[in-house]
């Protein structure tokens, strides 16, 4: 193709690719799952037009449906007097009620046929040949076998050159073909072949090309967004490849010619000469409907009806405290800073019920030190801190002297003739004995990913560098002393620990542990780029206990007390077990006081799991705490439970700011709860800071656990039962189907598909410059991606953030609920009937003020 | 001890009633009863095997009840006894124990609960029938239910287009399987002259002529299309991967386990039938190690992990084919139970091979060479490597030499009996009711005639109804009319009684008329039940799903209806010269099932039509 014939037309190459790879999931290999906005390449936009215009285009169903509103609004889930507040505020006073009988009964067409796929669709109608099922099978099949990172035992014969020239070389070489058609077979060896020359034949004009590969690859988005993303961020592949989206196309297309050769001879013609119609241009304007507006109303409602509960009761508990005294010092036991995670909510409510003396903070569970790790014997590196930060440093594992035990089970060689024959004769044997095990006496084993695992707990860390030119691939292998302490003093002057330090400090990071489950990785540490933050965790105390560190931040006005030490810990999400580090370089009087406070924790982690047991229905809520903890901890290595825990589901709420905003409020383990204290910011810029990861972490959850609950089936991962792992880099569900990225329905059943609510504890015009800090950051905020509600924390009152500004929210209910006892509360729990949204969601509960 | 063999029947079909009738919100009570029966029947079964053990392990045959005889025809329920019988009932019984109690977690708040812990009972009934048979007719009762079975749990998640499509697939495959032992049970009568049981089926050396061999090498060879199908040897292999689609668990205990290990049992019962051909010998042998060889090869190659279970599987099987051919029963009875563990094991815990492998590779990761490819052996390597991905093509060549000439023949014939079938119909259909009264007046000859052309109508009205694309209601009529056809072809052959065409003709009317009022309940619907799609009419009309489901079982004779023992009598009345008349019947029997499930799959599986809610892409 001539060049300039080529940049003289409409279509250019790379910008359709480029245009096409922004759109396309962006999830990458499962093993780590990072949580993101599942519809990220709208994000520029506002958050209703964004939704809807990717409805419009790739057909997702993107808020509940119409039916599910109401049904919520009849259980009272869905509150009258705020669906009324919502009408009247986004609507009008007069409109009021004819809006609400839209709301209630008005009837809707709520079809949303696509606009993607209509001029492939061309190809049945015309031919009655189905392409799909003609070219996928196979293209899935080989794609799968490129990549695949460890199951099959003959791998595919790979050329340097990529999956291109794989594909060529194996034709070339071998005495048969993947391809009937000699047309193509010769188009494949012909270097001359480029993807203008395939779309002129099959396409046959460049005003439909767009058009065609939109259709093309958004009939199998799955296999096509794990191929972008690979070609991007190759390193996500343990076993790299190279790939790129264009020869992924080029084969593609090369199978659809050969497929139309085969089964219409050379009688077919391109498709653009049978069109009598411009090509549709898939992203223009979509006008809102009527729908849409009932839609958002109705989304609005659903969620002011929660918020507004929240607002109501961080209100009341503001003016009790004020009514009553002012704080008074007393000496703490000590010291715990948790994840921000929303799961960690009520572990934290329940220490600080059982030891009232202690304190509890919330900071991103990277504990503020990035770096890659390594474990000992280990060939990669794992990088611990959030996606999107590339670290410097380097933390090694040694002495863990641990051996990684075998499976035998797992060997390939059962999949071998011979060796399978013996496998099967004596192995099978075995393995009825180990099938009774795994049904009757679930435990821990190689094949379950236990969260303690990552790092040996007896192992030494390379945490200290004393020479900036002892490296490794570049990166720079422990923290200086200058190092560790800019990141200490980070993070205790982001959560507000500048004094009054506890003779411990506890940094408990988290993990899970889980079973016969390819989404294990999301279940870890969002903040850790979905693994467990154990490394973390003991990092961090290491660095805050070093003398040098110490000094430094003494020199900065940080003062920590010679009796104050520090002690990493993770805790186990899934089995609700903590494991803490170095507890031999405590002295003796620390152990003493660290062996009262785990005798707290262990209490406080029977609580926590008594509360979670709730939502199980094969645990019995009002048996011994005992038999409650050895049942949620056989879940987490049961081969049999597909839901070991319940991730981030109803996650909805974020806090910024001190924890006594939340203290005596039952939230349900719904609130990612960041420690900030304005106090020590007055001019907010420490809030800058803390402000960047919670979009990006927090309302990247949120919003993954919201599309993969409105539309399970094109943005979530469907149920989990079905599903084949491909290739060690995703899951499908059958042996020819399409990848599925998101979540699982097993981990999204009990989840309200409410946006985030970020309430921030700082004076309006402090949180804006905040937010502002950089488009990046700000687009979440202005585009309406989560919600933001400013606090004064003077006058306590809440300001919500619209449309570039803030102004004053008064709640409505202004009244909540009190509970005595949060067990009784947990024992009146309701099984769910069915895991339909209205059933499921039913024991969601509403806000409490604690006694 | 003979008569307590019912019982091992009796258990699961009881539970099978009582769990149909439970509501589905009550997992507990429903997994329990499956549970609970399971277990009763495998504790049964290990006491009774026990006190065989004692008393000398003979081998049992009792007849439990003879439905239907007339002259030397007797239907009979009979079931059997013996090692295999043993080995096959306790493996069958531990595995689906085991993977109903994974299951009642496992399974635990998924849409089709009840369905699932149903089928499964109705699967166990099926195979322990299978298992216990003491005849080919029992046997056949049984592997029939086993193929719905499998039908339904492929197709367990009914509202994506991948499992309705792979369901349709498999059991067409299964189908074939089903004739051939249709004609097996056709043939044998010939040979004995009578219904004969397991037990007597070693052929008295005095009717060992030349003709009987020529036939028993056929009903061989019969037998070996039938074990190649349900047990996935070549050249059907192809279909094991691809029926993968229902559940992990379900996957395990059918196709890890035991519905792909009764091929393997029914070569072993037939064993004496052959045991003394050696050319048949020869031939299980070499198609045992093709297949061994050829799956084994094809499952290095597999890049998702059940797709590598299921070829490494059908490889083992090969293995077994060899050793009943050699004669190593005792041998292949210990690779079945342990392949079926390993292969139940493997799948169930199939999804932590991602976590398990990927840890491994962290710490024992080498990078593949990029090899040399100017030798002879990578040229041949790259060439097995590409076929082995294209899985030999089977499964493109097996529908393409298979069902694609029926498939054109029947589009062929569509459109000019679409324009003319409302006058051909009452003709043929008066033709054959005149034949059928002057049967007694009018010549052998133009009988014999008649008895061609109405099963050769009755033949193109069910392609014809396999190839429609228009109205569900006009496939639907076709398969009444053809049963009608069928059954008065078959009257015209023999002196048949109008009571036997009553047998016959029972089951089928009804099916049909309830099938019909439940096609025009969902037409209703909008209007709109047109078979050139999928429209998934199952996601707001599922008691219409239902009816019609069992219409149509009904319609194609399945054990519940007294047509199926009506099908029984009506091969009988077929003489063995009629070689043509009876591929024509055959045919029509598959593709009477095939085209029933297809109106079924099309209009109660795939995506609902109305995009008004979220779902499935076609792909996934």
């Amino acid at each position: 193709m001539n060049q300039t014939i080529n940049t003289s037309k409409s279509y250019t190459e790379t910008d359709i690719l480029q245009k096409l790879k922004h759109f396309l999931p962006s999830q990458t290999p499962i093993k780590d799952f990072i949580h993101h906005n599942t519809l990220h390449a709208f994000q520029g936009m506002k958050f209703y037009d964004a939704i809807f215009k990717a409805s419009k285009i790739f057909g997702y169903q993107v808020t509940l449906e119409l039916n599910d509103f109401r049904k919520l609004y009849s259980q009272g889930r869905i509150k009258e007097n705020i669906l009324d507040h919502v009408i009247i505020t986004g609507k009008s006073f007069d409109s009021l009620n004819a809006w609400k009988e839209k709301l209630i009964s008005g009837k809707y067409n709520e079809d949303q046929s696509p606009r993607v796929g209509m001029l492939r669709a061309f190809w049945k109608s015309k031919y009655k040949i189905d392409l799909d099922n003609a070219v996928q099978p196979i293209l899935f099949r080989v794609l799968c076998s490129y990549l695949d990172q460890g199951i099959s035992l003959s791998r595919f014969p790979l050329h340097p050159d990529g999956f291109l020239a794989s594909i060529r070389e194996l034709e070339k070489n071998s005495y048969t073909s993947f391809f009937k058609s000699d047309r193509v077979k010769d188009l494949l060896l012909d270097d001359q072949t480029d993807l203008n020359s395939l779309l002129q034949i099959i396409v046959g004009h460049e005003d439909y090309f767009e058009q065609y590969l939109f259709d093309q690859q958004f009939s199998h988005q799955g296999w096509s967004g794990i191929v972008a993303a690979v070609e991007d961020a190759p390193h996500t592949l343990l076993d790299e490849r190279k790939i790129t989206f264009h020869d992924l196309i080029m084969i593609e297309l090369l199978l659809e010619i050969d497929a139309l050769d085969d089964q219409l001879g050379y009688s077919w013609a391109p498709i653009a000469t049978s069109m009598d119609h411009p090509p549709i241009d898939l992203f223009s304007n979509v006008d809102r409907n009527e729908l849409n507006e009932v839609m958002i109303l109705w989304q609005n409602a659903f969620e002011w009806s929660y918020y507004d509960d929240v607002l109501s009761g961080i209100k009341l508990q503001r003016s009790k405290n004020t009514n009553t005294s002012k704080e008074i010092p007393i000496e703490k036991t000590f010291q715990a800073i948790f994840c921000i995670d929303e799961r960690e909510c009520s572990i934290r409510r329940h220490i600080e019920h059982i030891d009232p003396r202690c304190e509890t903070l919330g900071s991103p569970g990277f504990f503020g030190v990035e770096f890659y790790f390594q474990a000992e014997g280990g060939l990669f590196y794992e990088k611990l801190c959030p996606a999107p930060v590339t670290p410097k440093y380097l933390i090694k594992e040694f002495d863990s002297n641990q051996k990684r035990k075998h499976e035998i089970l797992y060997s390939s060689k059962s999949q071998m003739l011979i060796t399978g024959t013996l496998n099967t004769l004596v192995l099978g044997y075995y393995a009825c004995i180990r099938l009774i095990q795994t049904l009757f006496f679930p435990k821990m084993s190689p094949a379950i990913s236990n969260a303690y695992a990552h790092m040996n707990k007896q192992s030494t860390l390379t945490i200290q560098n004393d020479n900036p030119d002892h490296k490794e691939n570049n990166l720079q292998i422990g923290f200086t002393i200058e190092e560790m302490a800019t990141r200490v003093e980070n993070l205790l002057r982001g959560i507000g620990l500048v004094q009054d330090f506890a003779s411990l400090v506890y940094t408990i990071a988290h993990g899970s542990s889980s079973a016969n489950n390819p989404h294990h990785s999301a279940h870890d540490c969002g903040a850790c780029s979905g693994r467990p933050g154990s490394v973390n965790a003991r990092v961090f105390a290491w660095m805050a206990n070093h003398p040098e560190v110490r000094s430094i931040l003494q020199s900065k006005g940080i003062q920590i007390p010679v009796t104050t030490f520090f002690v990493g810990g993770m805790h186990d999400t899934a089995a609700d077990q903590i494991e803490f580090y170095d507890e031999q370089k405590l002295s003796d009087h620390h152990k003493k006081q660290h062996q009262a406070n785990l005798l707290n924790f262990n209490d406080a982690l029977n609580a926590n799991a008594k509360e979670r047991s709730r939502r199980f229905s094969s645990i019995n809520t009002k048996q011994s705490l005992k038999g409650v903890r050895k049942s949620i901890l056989q879940r987490s290595v049961s081969m049999f439970e597909p839901r070991p825990e319940l991730g981030h589901g109803t996650n909805s709420l974020c806090i910024v700011g001190r924890r006594s905003i939340t203290k005596k409020l039952f939230l349900d383990r719904r609130a990612f709860l960041n420690s900030y204290d304005y106090r020590n910011d007055p001019d907010g810029s420490l809030l800058t800071g803390v402000m960047k990861p919670i979009g990006l972490v927090c309302g990247g959850i949120n919003l993954e656990y919201y599309f993969s609950r409105v539309d399970n089936y094109k943005l979530g991962a469907g149920t989990k039962l079905p599903h084949n792992v491909m290739g060690l880099i995703g899951v499908a569900n059958s042996s020819d189907g399409d990848l599925r990225p998101g979540l699982p329905v097993q981990m999204i059943e009990v989840h309200d598909p409410v946006r985030l609510l970020i309430l921030v504890e700082h004076k309006p015009e402090i949180v804006l410059k905040a937010i502002q800090s950089s488009p990046e950051i700000y687009e979440w905020y202005i585009n309406e991606w989560v919600h933001l509600i400013a606090l004064d924390p003077v006058t306590n009152q809440f300001y919500y953030f619209h449309d570039g500004v803030f102004s004053v929210y008064l709640p409505l209910n202004n009244q909540v609920q009190d509970l005595n006892n949060t067990m009784t509360l947990v024992e009146q729990s309701l099984k769910m009937e069915t895991n339909y949204i209205t059933d499921a969601t039913r024991e969601n509960l509403p806000v409490y003020s604690l006694n | 001890m003979e008569l307590l063999l019912s019982y091992f029947l009796v258990l699961p079909l009881i539970s099978l009633l009582i769990s149909f009738f439970l509501p589905a919100k009550r997992e507990s009570h429903i997994s329990g009863i499956v549970i609970g029966s399971i277990a009763l029947h495998l504790v049964a079964g290990l006491v009774f095997v026990l006190y065989w053990l004692l008393h000398g392990y003979p081998l049992l045959n009792s007849k439990l009840f003879t439905l239907y005889s007339t002259g030397s025809f007797e239907f009979f329920i009979d079931f059997h006894f013996d090692r295999a019988t043993a080995v096959f009932s306790i493996v069958g019984s531990m595995i689906a124990l085991f993977v109903s109690i994974f299951s009642r977690t496992y399974m635990h708040r998924e849409e089709g609960f009840k369905r699932y812990f149903v089928t499964i009972l109705l699967f166990f009934f099926g195979y322990q029938m299978v298992i216990f048979s003491g005849n080919f007719e029992t046997l056949f009762i049984g592997w029939e239910v086993l193929g719905i079975c499998s039908f339904l749990l492929i197709a367990f998640y009914r509202d994506r287009y991948l499992p309705a499509k792979n369901s349709l697939k498999v059991i067409s495959i299964y189908r074939l399987g089903d004739i051939c032992l249709m004609l097996v049970m056709w043939l044998i009568h010939h040979i004995f002259h009578k219904n004969i049981t397991f037990s007597q089926l070693i052929l008295p050396s005095e009717l060992i002529t030349y003709d009987h061999q020529l036939l028993t090498i056929c009903v061989s060879i019969l037998i070996m299309i039938a074990v190649a199908a349900k047990s996935a040897l070549l050249p059907f292999s192809s279909w094991l991967p691809r029926a993968m689609e229902g559940p992990t668990t379900s996957s395990a205990v059918f196709y890890g386990a035991l519905s792909i290990h009764l091929g393997v049992f029914l070569l072993l019962r037939t064993y004496p039938l052959w045991e003394s051909l050696f050319i048949i010998k020869c031939l299980w042998i070499s198609l045992g190690l093709l297949t061994a060889l050829i799956a084994s090869s094809i499952s290095r190659v597999q890049s998702t992990v059940k797709t590598q279970i299921a070829y490494a599987s059908i490889a083992q099987i090969g293995l077994m084919v060899v050793e009943i051919a050699m004669g190593w029963h005792g041998l292949a009875l210990i690779h079945f139970a342990g392949n079926a563990f390993l292969r139940t094991y493997q799948l169930l815990i199939s999804p932590s091979v991602l976590s398990y492998k990927i840890h491994d590779m962290v710490f024992n990761y080498k990078p593949l060479a990029i090899v040399s490819r100017n030798t002879w052996w990578s040229r041949w390597s790259d060439t097995f490597y590409v076929l082995n991905i294209k899985e030999w093509n089977l499964d493109t060549t097996l529908f393409k030499f298979l069902w694609n000439p029926f498939k054109k023949f029947g589009n062929r014939l569509t459109l000019p009996l679409n324009k003319t079938s409302y006058t051909i119909i009452p003709v043929m259909l008066s033709f054959g009711m005149a034949g059928f009264i002057a049967d007694d007046h009018v010549h052998h000859y133009v009988d014999h005639s008649f008895t061609l052309i109405t099963a050769i109508s009755a033949l193109i009205m069910i392609l014809t109804a396999f190839t429609e694309r228009g109205s569900a209601i006009r496939a639907w009529n076709r398969l009444g009319i053809a049963q009608g056809l069928l059954s008065i072809s078959v009257a015209l052959n023999e002196d048949f009684s109008f009571y036997q065409v009553m047998i016959y003709l029972s089951g089928i009317m009804i099916a049909y008329a309830t099938g019909l009022y439940s096609l025009y309940q969902v037409k209703q619907v909008d209007q709109d039940i047109i078979l050139d799609r999928f429209h998934g009419y199952s996601h707001n009309q599922k008691k219409m799903g239902l009816l019609f489901l069992v219409s149509c079982l009904g319609l194609i004779g399945l054990p519940f209806t007294p047509t199926f023992l009506g099908i029984d009598l009506l091969f009988f009345h077929i003489q063995y010269h009629q070689v043509l008349f009876v591929i024509l019947t055959a045919l029509s029997f598959i593709f009477i099932e095939l085209s029933a499930l297809r109106i079924y799959a099309r209009l109660f599986m795939g995506q609902y039509k109305k995009a008004d809610h979220a779902m499935a892409y076609r792909s996934s």
